[in-house]
């Protein structure tokens, strides 16, 4: 391996995308740098080869390079390194840590300017476990440093074929991650394993015994979600909408409130303003299941808009590899994809420029596997150990128009197992979250028995239907007992579909909260109420609506939360007849 | 001394080829034709053939016309020399003054690190009731107005620059109407401000090529103020339709393949490198951009109010003169209404909410039903929030919108048919006079 590295010579440049001539072997999407007459070495991949030729996709702007400037083929598939220090990062989609860049760069980012993703000064406090003589696998855990309040396992690198004898390991200690900490042999060879691995990005992780079916509810503490629509740790989720139906903000919801181990925020071609309030609120909000603060528990990459288009399609997998490599661990990881979308529309990108045959919207046409292969790297696996880990994936889309017949919503609802379609209409009408009731579905268990949530989507549906009929034949046509179906599904909206996010309280409605409200709530549904005016019972109903508006913002379990209950208890007592 | 070439391979629309060495991708060039001299941006490179695109247009030139390559990139001036001037789109001066050649800075520069933006914070008030109480303008916003022809968008962007507190306005005008363009510079005249704002003028006689670079001339400019001088610039742009549909044709020409509806693939990111310019800085000024996207067949559906709308921090819409209280949106509200007065959000959600109902009363009534006493009051609401809020004529400070919303809201309707809590209720609603 000590030969020189294969070099090419820019033969023409259109957009991001560098043809080079070569003469050497080279390898499909492996790393290359492109060398400017400035003496810039921009980042690039590998896309396709022809003859002597082949295709890069440089990951910074193409301004200043010239036929005829050098490229170095690195020999190697893009990778992410995994060590101790992920943890609280703010990456770039190749793996750049933001605020490193920041220090070096100034306010405006700089191309050609790469910076190692882990500290190598940071000691960790290394404890071994395993037993020398023990005989590892791909995955397995040598020893562990904290990480926050995680023990961050150091693990067999997951490139390691076969069974391998650990034969050498460091003793307890202060070690910085570049340290070789254990040695392991195959009975071949022997390997040095440190603190940090690389793994490439585009290569799912399977160093697990075996995938399992998700079914442990993931509470997110929004309510049409876990009582509804409710999401699997290690399923999928996708929640499509056009623009200013509240993706985002359902998106930080998620983020702050789902009760899970870790959460990965991969803000793909999304707007930079979005991540800030990530980057600037996580470090000062508690975590409540934890003590610590959010920021302690998250990662994020952080690919948005204006930054360079191929660095957005490698954030989606940097991001998903950084998830694995945190489930190998035991842990539950939710990885938040927003948006999906934009990721599309950076392989169509590509895809244009390489003049292949487009599909659907010009959208290429193994768009579908692609996204499949994303979705597909989730879920619930059984580790070497015999532990569990999980990965829950939630991609948000942005489907041109608002048009779910899009190519990307397609190929996304062939794969998800639960979808939540977020509508115009209802965000219009400032009902929020604005997941609509009646087209999003979910495979998922709910943590209420599904008899009797379909109660309730039952007066949901009997509800929209009157609100149509009385569309037609107005309100004085309509039968009290259908407008009292009415007023109940529209009470059960306003109620428990709709949710305060800005709220302190009623942000967060833990998975005990939501069934007692839950159970409350059937009460008036299931009720028989006996009204002579619509009126009466209209202003009956905003009355009650009130009574539960209060009773959500109540702390859970605090005096004013009782006595809102009894307050609604006098009132439905009130109409016995 | 820079080599000229005098072998034009190909005349496509507005790009030409010629076979050159040693030119570097996005360099600029001179063509020198009978027509005169313009200049020219290096687009493609393969071997030793490179497209240009010609900002003064192709027509007139020859296949043995001159090309010279400058060695650089485009540039502007960045200097405060700037304020007061007017320029082309290719950024030569519009009005009588001389060319800048100042401390000369690149144009369409890289984007600014996300970990060196802040919150917003500053709220920018326009005295607009459907802006400052129901969707709040904010510092560093990018927000654009969505509209069709004849709506007087152009007034509305003057009358909000002229209104808000800022340092600095940069006007970008693509495909304007002469007319629009007199319009800007004398309102600017008008109220003083033209000392401390500067425009980049396209008009829509001009040649297509430079509407490209007008946002981008813009922005620099802008940057340059915010991070050199810590100014607060507010950019205008209007109308970023004609800038998408530039892209277009250059795309066309230039054989790529379209997405939708014949714009090229990149829109997102083209749109989204010109948008994501507006930031605000810790420790340096701020850009907020306010944008007019005119919606072809008053269709936000189609891909350029589209893509802008998920690039962008919400949108206005203005339709029939009025900014729509359905579908407008300013995403950083949140950042700023919690701190104006306890009562903003509550009266914002609420006379949003009521007047959604009142427009299915109004449908309701439209087909001949018999009104309920409660389609009775959300049609008297309903007059009222028109006339209130949503003309456009109605100028007064948020607290002062507010009060009027209460006001309003106690004229119409019981407390308990508002939806509001009730401790929010006992503080806020008007006592009765008689009570």
């Amino acid at each position: 391996m000590n030969e020189l590295k294969p070099t090419g010579k820019v033969t023409g440049i259109n957009g991001n995308m560098v043809s080079v001539a070569f003469s050497q072997r080279v390898i499909q999407n492996e790393v290359a740098y492109v060398l400017t007459g400035d003496n810039e070495r921009l980042k690039s991949e590998l896309i396709r080869v022809r003859g002597h030729e082949a295709d890069l996709q440089v990951f910074e702007s193409t301004n200043g390079v010239k036929v005829g400037d050098l490229v170095e083929f690195s020999g190697e598939l893009l990778s992410v390194e995994l060590g101790p220090g992920l943890l609280t990062q703010v990456y770039d989609g190749l793996q750049n840590p933001l605020p490193e860049l920041a220090k070096q760069a100034g306010y405006f980012l700089k191309r050609g300017l790469y910076v190692y993703p882990l500290d190598r000064e940071r000691k960790w406090h290394f404890t071994p476990s395993a037993e020398i003589g023990a005989s590892l696998t791909a995955g397995c855990s040598v020893g562990s440093v904290p990480e926050g309040i995680f023990q961050h396992q150091i693990m067999l690198p997951f490139g390691w074929n076969g069974q391998w004898k650990l034969t050498w390991l460091i003793e307890e200690g202060e070690y910085n991650i570049d340290t070789v900490v254990a040695k392991a042999s195959n009975g071949e060879e022997e390997r040095e394993i440190s603190m940090v691995q690389t793994w490439p990005v585009k290569v799912p992780i399977s160093a697990y015994q075996e995938k399992m079916l998700p079914v442990e509810p993931l509470v997110t503490q929004t309510r049409i979600i876990d009582t509804f629509f409710p999401v699997a740790k290690g399923g999928t989720f996708c929640t499509p909408g056009p623009f200013g139906a509240g993706k985002t903000v359902l998106q930080h919801a998620l983020s702050q409130r789902s009760e899970v181990d870790i959460v990965i925020v991969a803000a793909c071609g999304e707007r930079a303003g979005e991540v800030v309030e990530i980057l600037r609120e996580f470090p000062r909000l508690d975590d409540p299941r934890t003590g610590r603060k959010l920021i302690d528990r998250t990662i994020i990459i952080c690919n948005t808009s204006s930054m360079p288009v191929a660095a957005r399609e490698a954030s989606i997998y940097t991001s998903v590899t950084i998830a694995e490599y945190y489930r190998q661990m035991g842990l539950h990881v939710l990885l938040l994809a927003d948006s999906t979308s934009r990721w599309a529309q950076a392989l169509r990108e590509v895809s244009g420029r390489l003049e292949e045959i487009p599909g659907e919207e010009a959208f290429p046409a193994y768009l579908e596997s692609l996204v499949a292969g994303f979705y597909e790297r989730a879920g619930l696996v059984q580790l070497p150990d015999g532990g569990s880990g999980s990965i829950t994936i939630c991609g948000a889309v942005s489907p041109a128009g608002g048009n779910f017949e899009e190519p990307v919503t397609q190929s996304t609802l062939k794969v998800v197992g639960s979808f939540l379609a977020l509508s115009r209409d209802r965000a219009n009408a400032r009902r929020y979250p604005a997941i609509h009731p009646l087209e999003s579905w979910s495979k998922y268990n709910s943590i209420i028995p599904e008899e009797q949530v379909g109660k309730a989507r039952r007066i949901l549906r009997s509800g929209n239907e009157v609100d149509q009929m009385m569309k037609v034949v107005g309100e004085e046509g309509t039968p009290i007992s259908d407008f009292i179906v009415y007023l109940k599904s529209e009470f059960l909206d306003a109620v428990y579909l709709q949710q305060n996010t800005f709220d302190a309280v009623d942000s967060g409605c833990g998975a005990d909260r939501q069934k007692q409200v839950f159970a409350k709530i059937l009460l008036v549904l299931e009720k028989n109420f006996h009204f002579n005016q619509k009126d009466e019972a209209r202003s009956y109903f905003q009355r009650l609506r009130q009574h539960f508006i209060d009773w959500n913002y109540a702390p859970w379990q605090s005096e004013e939360y009782k006595n809102c209950e009894q307050r609604i208890d006098q009132a439905l007592q009130k109409t016995h007849d | 001394m820079r080599k000229i070439y005098h072998r034009i391979i190909q005349i496509s629309g507005n790009v030409i080829t010629v076979e050159a060495d040693n030119v570097a991708n996005g360099e600029l060039a001179e063509v020198r034709s009978e027509r005169g001299l313009s200049l020219a941006q290096v687009i493609r490179l393969h071997g030793n053939r490179v497209s240009l695109q010609v900002f003064a247009g192709s027509r007139g030139i020859a296949t043995d016309s001159e090309v010279r390559f400058l060695g650089r990139p485009m540039r502007l001036s960045g200097s405060e020399a700037l304020l007061g001037r007017i320029f082309s789109g290719s950024g030569n001066p519009r009005d009588k003054g001389a060319p800048l050649s100042d401390n000369m800075i690149d144009i369409g520069g890289p984007s600014v690190n996300p970990a060196n933006r802040i919150i917003p914070r500053n709220m920018i008030r326009t005295g607009v009731p459907m802006i400052d109480v129901f969707n709040t303008l904010v510092e560093s916003q990018k927000l654009p107005i969505f509209s069709v022809a004849g709506e007087p968008y152009n007034e509305l962007l003057a009358r909000i620059a002229m209104q808000a507190e800022v340092d600095i306005i940069i006007l970008g005008g693509m495909g304007l109407k002469y007319d629009d363009y007199l319009f800007f510079r004398n309102t600017l005249d008008e109220h003083g401000a033209l000392s401390r704002a500067v425009m980049f003028v396209h008009t829509a006689s001009d040649p297509i090529v430079e509407c490209l670079l007008v946002p981008d001339l813009a922005l620099a400019a802008a940057e340059y103020f915010a991070t050199e001088h810590d100014k607060r610039v507010l950019v205008l742009l209007t109308d970023m339709t004609n800038f998408c549909d530039s892209l277009k044709e250059i795309a066309i020409t230039m054989e790529q393949i379209p997405s939708n509806r014949g714009y090229p693939g990149d829109l997102y990111s083209q749109l989204a490198a010109r948008y994501e310019k507006a930031v605000d800085f810790e420790d340096a000024g701020s850009i907020t951009i306010l944008a007019v996207t005119t919606m072809p067949g008053d269709d936000v559906t189609h891909p350029v109010p589209d893509n802008t709308g998920y690039i962008t921090e919400g949108q206005f819409y203005l339709v029939n003169g009025r900014i729509e209280p359905f579908g407008s949106l300013s995403r950083l509200k949140q950042q700023v209404n919690n701190r104006t007065r306890a009562d903003h959000r509550i009266v914002m959600d609420t006379m949003i909410r009521l007047y959604a109902e009142f427009k299915e009363t109004l449908e309701k009534q439209s087909m001949g039903f018999r009104m309920s006493e409660w389609d009775r009051k959300l049609l008297k609401y309903g007059a009222l929030f028109e006339a209130r809020m949503m003309d456009l004529s109605v100028n007064i400070p948020l607290e002062e919108a507010l009060d009027l919303g209460w006001k309003t809201l106690a004229e119409c309707f019981e407390p308990e048919e508002t939806g509001i809590n009730t401790q929010t209720l006992q503080e806020f609603w008007p006592k009765k006079e008689n009570a």
